[in-house]
């Protein structure tokens, strides 16, 4: 997994509620078995007409914020299906962090797993982050996440991020990896509750 | 001391293999079993393979054909990509020693229909699974939820998830549903009144009297799109009813086992003084069939009320969002919902395609035929299920109504096959969601119950099911 310590790039703002991982990745490329290809699909409906053109009303589609690193969202971004590829397109794209009033809970964790930090703020934090970065000359944010602070221009937003998922970032740790180090521990747990519960050892 | 806890806060406690922060907020915690598909499921396997690890329990999990599979009777064919993942699925199931229903295999049907059929959902358990729907076994008391690839990864390989616990959330369904009011009425009802994202970081728990009338599996309809409104994980206390399902399945324990495992899950249940973080009460006899009208599930109304006019809503972003979905949705401010006219009806999905949901549908089918104009498919939710309905008689209502009898699969809930709808096709659906180009680019989803869509494609516009049928 790919570590987070403290990044500069452009922030692009999306401010629509409920974005849901249909308009992230809609399943035309869910047609994999690997995680390959992904950036093309990412927001596919919203970059691209039915011809394949890009919009150019669309954002992301604008050369200020073409390449940019941290997406500043509305409420309930990731809705929707559980589907990781959502999480690998914005990765594949370069998007390092997402910042929204609220997420849904398994895109959330989509993004721990992947190194894609995703931060939580109050209404009124987003709103100026959305403020600032919709002018082209302010869009550049710098996120440390050793520190939790967000830079800009004239501005600067502490947030939090619980310390489990934070270390996870900042070292890029693999969590299976990790969570094998307890093997014994989990042999010890399974082998006492199946004995409590026979009836899950059968299929 | 006693420390009255709900239901979740006991399957969680009692799954906890061991606390990763002081207040155990974070856990290790183990999971019973879960499904697998083929489209959420190959990545995890492949790094499984790199860093060759075994499954630490293959018993544990059943591989389920089911997103991108074709529905029409006897097409084989399937496209080069959607061959690609049947067939690496089929691999890892064989090499990694899991059991599968193939597209071919009697059982086969949607994960969620399928895992509690054969009685694989048994109460008491925690079930993690690459589908956002898994909250559906919470109608047995289980403890469901849906899960990225990198944690199916992580749960095959270790048995168990990082987990955090959720806030806890009581739904009170108070008094009897009227005549003509389905569970999914239900569960719109509250997904409007809370909204999307209103239960995003919670669990709920499904009680009172409204509750216990349901069937199990109206009581899945409900669990299973709890997750439209943010939850992870929707219960309801095991009860009789759920132990007449689970004697009848095949796979349930039996025997001294039943015995044994019967008695300890009708114990299970929240204390009667364990507080819940939030309370939501719901009156059954003020809810009335829902349909939405815009593309977020939370956009719905009753099937007599109008299209909202955005001009009312205060709030900027909230009023964006309504004219962003009348424009997409291509629908008036202020328009009776039951004007909006039709051209295509589907009934299926992990939502609603059982056998009672089929059967709720026949009866309003039976001696009617659709509008012209409007084609309309009816996809069973497993091959059993479509077996079962074919033994009642109800295919054949379904095709003299003018509906495509079909096998069983995903299909156009999220059109991944070739079930999809065309660009401005606009269709009554008893599906889950109705995001933009969900069930087809430029598709138009109106979500409501089976008996719903099934009055609506009669009719060729949005309709009211109580208008056509006197209803029980």
């Amino acid at each position: 997994m790919q570590a987070f310590v403290k990044v500069r790039g452009i922030a692009v703002p999306l401010a629509a509620s409920n974005i849901d991982t249909d308009v992230i990745m809609p399943k035309q490329f869910l047609k994999g078995i690997d995680r390959s290809g992904l950036d093309r699909g990412l927001f596919y409906h919203l970059r691209f007409d039915e011809q394949g053109s890009p919009r150019p009303g669309f954002i992301l589609n604008q050369a200020e914020w073409r390449d940019a690193a941290f997406l500043i969202a509305g409420p309930n971004f990731g809705c929707g299906s559980s589907r990781e590829h959502a999480v690998w397109g914005l990765m594949q794209y370069g998007i390092r962090c997402i910042i929204a009033q609220s997420f849904a809970g398994i895109f959330f964790d989509n993004c721990a797993r992947n190194g894609l930090l995703a931060i939580e703020l109050g209404e009124e934090e987003v709103r100026r982050l959305l403020d600032l970065v919709s002018s082209p000359a302010d869009n550049v944010l710098t996120i440390d996440l050793n520190n939790e602070t967000i830079c800009g221009r004239g501005l600067e937003i502490d947030f939090e991020i619980d310390p489990i998922r934070k270390d996870s970032l900042l070292k890029g740790l693999d969590a299976v990896g990790q969570t094998l180090e307890f093997r014994d521990e989990i042999r010890t747990f399974e082998r006492n509750y199946l004995r409590e519960n026979p009836w899950l050892e059968q299929k | 001391m006693h420390r009255a806890r709900t239901l979740y806060d006991k399957l969680v406690d009692r799954h906890t293999v061991r606390k990763l922060d002081e207040h155990a907020q974070q856990v290790l915690l183990y999971v019973d079993r879960t499904v697998l598909n083929e489209y959420t499921s190959p990545q995890a396997f492949t790094a499984l393979r790199i860093a060759e690890r075994p499954v630490w329990r293959p018993a544990a999990a059943l591989g389920v054909v089911d997103h991108v599979n074709p529905t029409v009777v006897g097409r084989i064919a399937i496209p080069e990509d959607a061959a690609k993942q049947t067939s690496y699925f089929a691999e890892n199931c064989r090499d990694f020693g899991i059991e599968i229903f193939d597209m071919k295999h009697a059982m086969q049907g949607i994960e969620h229909v399928v895992m509690p059929e054969i009685g694989l959902v048994l109460p008491g358990m925690v079930i993690a699974a690459g589908d956002s729907h898994t909250t559906t076994y919470g109608a047995f008391g289980a403890l469901g939820f849906g899960i990225g690839t990198s944690d199916i990864e992580h749960y095959l390989a270790t048995q168990t998830l990082i987990y955090k616990r959720l806030g806890s959330m009581r739904v009170t369904l108070d008094g009897d549903l009227p005549p003509g009011v389905r569970s999914k009425d239900v569960v719109m009802a509250l997904i409007e009144s809370i909204g999307a994202s209103g239960a995003t970081g919670y669990a709920i728990e499904f009680q009172g009297g409204g509750i216990r009338a349901l069937s199990i599996e109206a009581r899945m309809t409900l669990c299973n799109m709890a997750v439209e409104c943010g939850a992870r994980g929707a219960l309801i206390a095991p009860d009789e009813k759920v132990m007449t399902y689970l004697s009848k399945t095949v796979r349930a324990p039996r025997d001294e086992l039943w015995r044994l495992a019967s008695e300890r899950w009708l114990s299970l249940q929240s204390d009667c003084d364990a507080i819940f973080d939030r309370e939501v009460i719901l009156a059954a006899k003020e809810i009335a069939p829902m349909v939405t009208w815009g593309t977020s599930p939370d956009q719905a109304v009753k099937i007599t009320e109008c299209v909202p006019d955005p001009r009312m809503q205060a709030d900027p972003v909230r009023r964006h969002a309504i004219e962003r979905a009348l424009a997409y949705m291509d629908l008036r401010p202020g328009q009776p919902v039951n004007t909006i006219q039709i051209q295509a009806a589907f009934i299926g999905s992990c939502t609603n395609s059982r056998i009672e949901d089929l059967r709720d549908a026949a009866r309003v089918l039976d001696g009617r035929h659709i509008a012209s104009g409007v084609r309309a498919i009816v996809v069973p939710g497993s091959m059993s299920v479509r077996r079962q309905a074919e033994a009642e008689g109800l295919d054949r209502i379904f095709t003299s109504a003018g509906f495509e009898w079909r096998q069983s699969g995903c299909s156009m809930c999220l059109a991944m096959n070739d079930d999809v709808l065309a660009r401005a096709e606009r269709c009554a659906s008893s599906t889950n969601r109705n995001f933009e180009d969900r069930q087809g680019a430029g598709g138009r989803t109106h979500l409501m119950s089976p008996a719903m869509v099934a009055a609506s494609a009669v009719a060729g516009r949005l309709a009211d099911v109580r208008q056509l049928v006197g209803e029980r």
